[in-house]
């Protein structure tokens, strides 16, 4: 069975973009290492012959026409939505 | 418990504002249930005041219905439950409000739920649980549970929900209301927070079949803006098929189901059969992997489809931070309950290299055993059946400290889910502490109206 350690964990709240608080982290330690294994049962079976399901709509290649729809959303709607912004920009801390 | 012809003979008597007022009134009355995160009050007595004046119509002209949360709407913020989103005022309407609005209908407020849709009693919302509309200990089930709710204590004569896994229908089951998960791709998802795309489904709860059918008619068909709609396929059908021949999956009513639970089954099995249907027990042997299959593609498809929480371009974003990574970081820390950072982090685990193959690609193949297995069954019936859970309705607080636990309730909806199948829970009876008791008709891809059609002429029993 799949045993998770601490440096797993944060490992994979790194992975994901999750800072993690301290309280949560062993919770998560126990939870994940539980249903990994849990779902480990897959191994079981057969599948060697078998083909992925991906998507279950039976549709195949959606075409639709290259032309502009108007969603009825401007460019102000979304920017009012930003936590911040400036001069029609979504304004971000320093990437460097 | 009122349907929506009800409804309309009281706006044709009063008007569409005494309606609404009542509807809302009622809310505010039954808040203790916490069914509901907010109230489209302002906008809502807007509407019904358009409806008295003649300026809106349609087949639902003043009928008030709630949203869960997870659909953007005007009115009030769509929070999905989560502090991520707990200021975001929606710039559009999904696409099932705004086909319910052009009928007509008057949103009146937003439903809780599990935040993001991930868990199923409602427990994992960060505003607090709902409670169960029979007896308040009890959860509501969810992720669509504060729909169910509002529909069970009768506030509005429907309210929609999804199901990615079950979503609609356990919360049905839980509260004695009818519940639709159609075939995927039936409604459009357009406008609403995605969980797991592969599974995502919109639908219906309501106090009676016939009401379903109506909405379900109304909300269906291809929309460009969900390419994965398929061409409107869904009318009612007025006579359900005589002599059908259905299946009861056996492995639904194992040992450790509820006796209470498998004895109204059987008894739902017994009226089939009065009624001239054919009912055979059947196997379904991958059923005992499809909550594994689940719990591997589901988290895998959260963890992308939740990579757009960033705290950049709106909802949360966390403030005193210094770099970009620390505000990715603190937003998703805080504007996630426990359950999302899990499956979001389960989700990064089955999709990082060296572990793909065998956790998302085997997932991926034991889901076409899976497959396999529904369409030889659907080659020889018209439908099957079985319970919607194990339990009845269990006590808040009761499954909450042990994840597994919590997912062994979604056994017997996952595998409609996985498959795309439809799925209905039906009312059935109510166990001896009074708990409702539902019974789920799977159903063919694409058969929702004859499965409607059949629970509506044994609703008459």
């Amino acid at each position: 069975m799949t045993q998770i350690t601490r440096d797993d964990v944060l490992h994979l709240a790194q992975l994901s973009s999750l800072q993690l608080s301290e309280a949560e982290i062993d919770g998560l330690q126990t939870d994940i290492s539980n249903i990994l294994g849990y779902v480990e049962q897959l191994s079981e079976l057969d599948t060697s012959s078998v083909e992925p399901t991906y998507q279950v709509t039976g549709l195949q290649n959606v075409w639709r026409d290259d032309k502009v729809i108007n969603y009825g959303v401007n460019r102000e709607d979304l920017l009012a939505r930003a936590p911040e912004s400036a001069d029609n920009q979504v304004k971000v801390p320093k990437v460097l | 418990m009122t349907n929506i012809s009800e409804i309309l003979g009281q706006i044709k008597s009063t008007s569409a504002r005494s309606v609404v007022e009542a509807a809302i009134k009622s809310a505010k009355e039954k808040s203790a249930y916490h069914a509901l995160l907010s109230l489209t009050e302002e906008r809502a007595l807007i509407r019904a005041d358009k409806v008295d004046a003649g300026l809106i119509g349609g087949k639902l002209a003043g009928v008030p219905f709630v949203v869960k949360d997870n659909f953007l709407a005007f009115g009030a913020p769509t929070t999905a439950a989560s502090k991520m989103l707990e200021k975001f005022d929606a710039p559009l309407q999904a696409t099932a409000v705004e086909k319910l609005e052009a009928e007509g209908a008057i949103c009146i407020g937003k439903a809780n739920l599990d935040a993001f849709a991930h868990g199923g009693s409602t427990e994992n919302s960060a505003y607090g649980p709902t409670k169960n509309a029979v007896d308040m200990e009890r959860v509501a089930g969810g992720s669509s549970g504060g729909s169910a709710v509002v529909t069970a204590l009768d506030i509005v004569p429907f309210a929609l929900g999804t199901d990615t896994g079950g979503s609609i229908r356990q919360p049905a089951s839980f509260n004695g209301v009818v519940g639709v998960k159609p075939t995927y791709g039936t409604v459009s998802r357009y406008g609403v927070v995605a969980m797991a795309s592969s599974t995502d489904t919109i639908g219906v709860l309501t106090n009676n079949v016939t009401d379903a059918e109506m909405i379900m008619d109304i909300m269906s068909g291809k929309d460009e803006r969900d390419m994965t709609t398929l061409p409107d396929f869904f009318k009612p059908i007025t006579l359900a098929k005589p002599n059908q021949k259905i299946g009861l999956i056996r492995d639904f009513m194992a040992e450790g189901v509820d006796p209470e639970v498998r004895e109204a089954i059987n008894n739902y099995v017994d009226k089939l059969r009065a009624d001239g249907h054919i009912v055979e027990e059947v196997n379904l042997p991958m059923v005992k992997y499809s909550l594994a299959i689940y719990y591997i593609i589901v988290p895998a498809e959260i963890s992308s489809n939740l990579a757009r929480f960033d705290g950049i371009r709106y909802g949360l974003r966390a403030t005193g931070i210094k770099t970009l990574a620390e505000l990715y970081g603190q937003t998703r820390d805080q504007g996630f309950v426990t359950e999302n950072k899990r499956r979001i982090m389960i989700g990064s685990y089955v999709l990082s290299s060296g572990f793909f193959d065998a956790y998302y690609l085997q997932a991926q193949k034991a889901r076409t055993l899976l497959v396999n297995e529904f369409n030889e069954l659907f080659e020889s019936y018209d439908a099957l059946i079985g319970p919607v859970a194990p339990t009845v309705a269990f006590k808040l607080g009761e499954n909450t400290t042990d994840p597994i636990k919590m997912y062994l309730n979604d056994i017997m909806t996952v595998p409609a889910s996985l498959v795309g199948l439809p799925a209905i829970s039906v009312p059935v009876g109510s166990s001896k502490s009074g708990m409702p008791i539902g019974v789920q008709l799977i159903g063919p891809r694409r058969s929702d109206a004859g499965l409607l059609a059949l629970a509506r002429s044994m609703e008459a029993n």
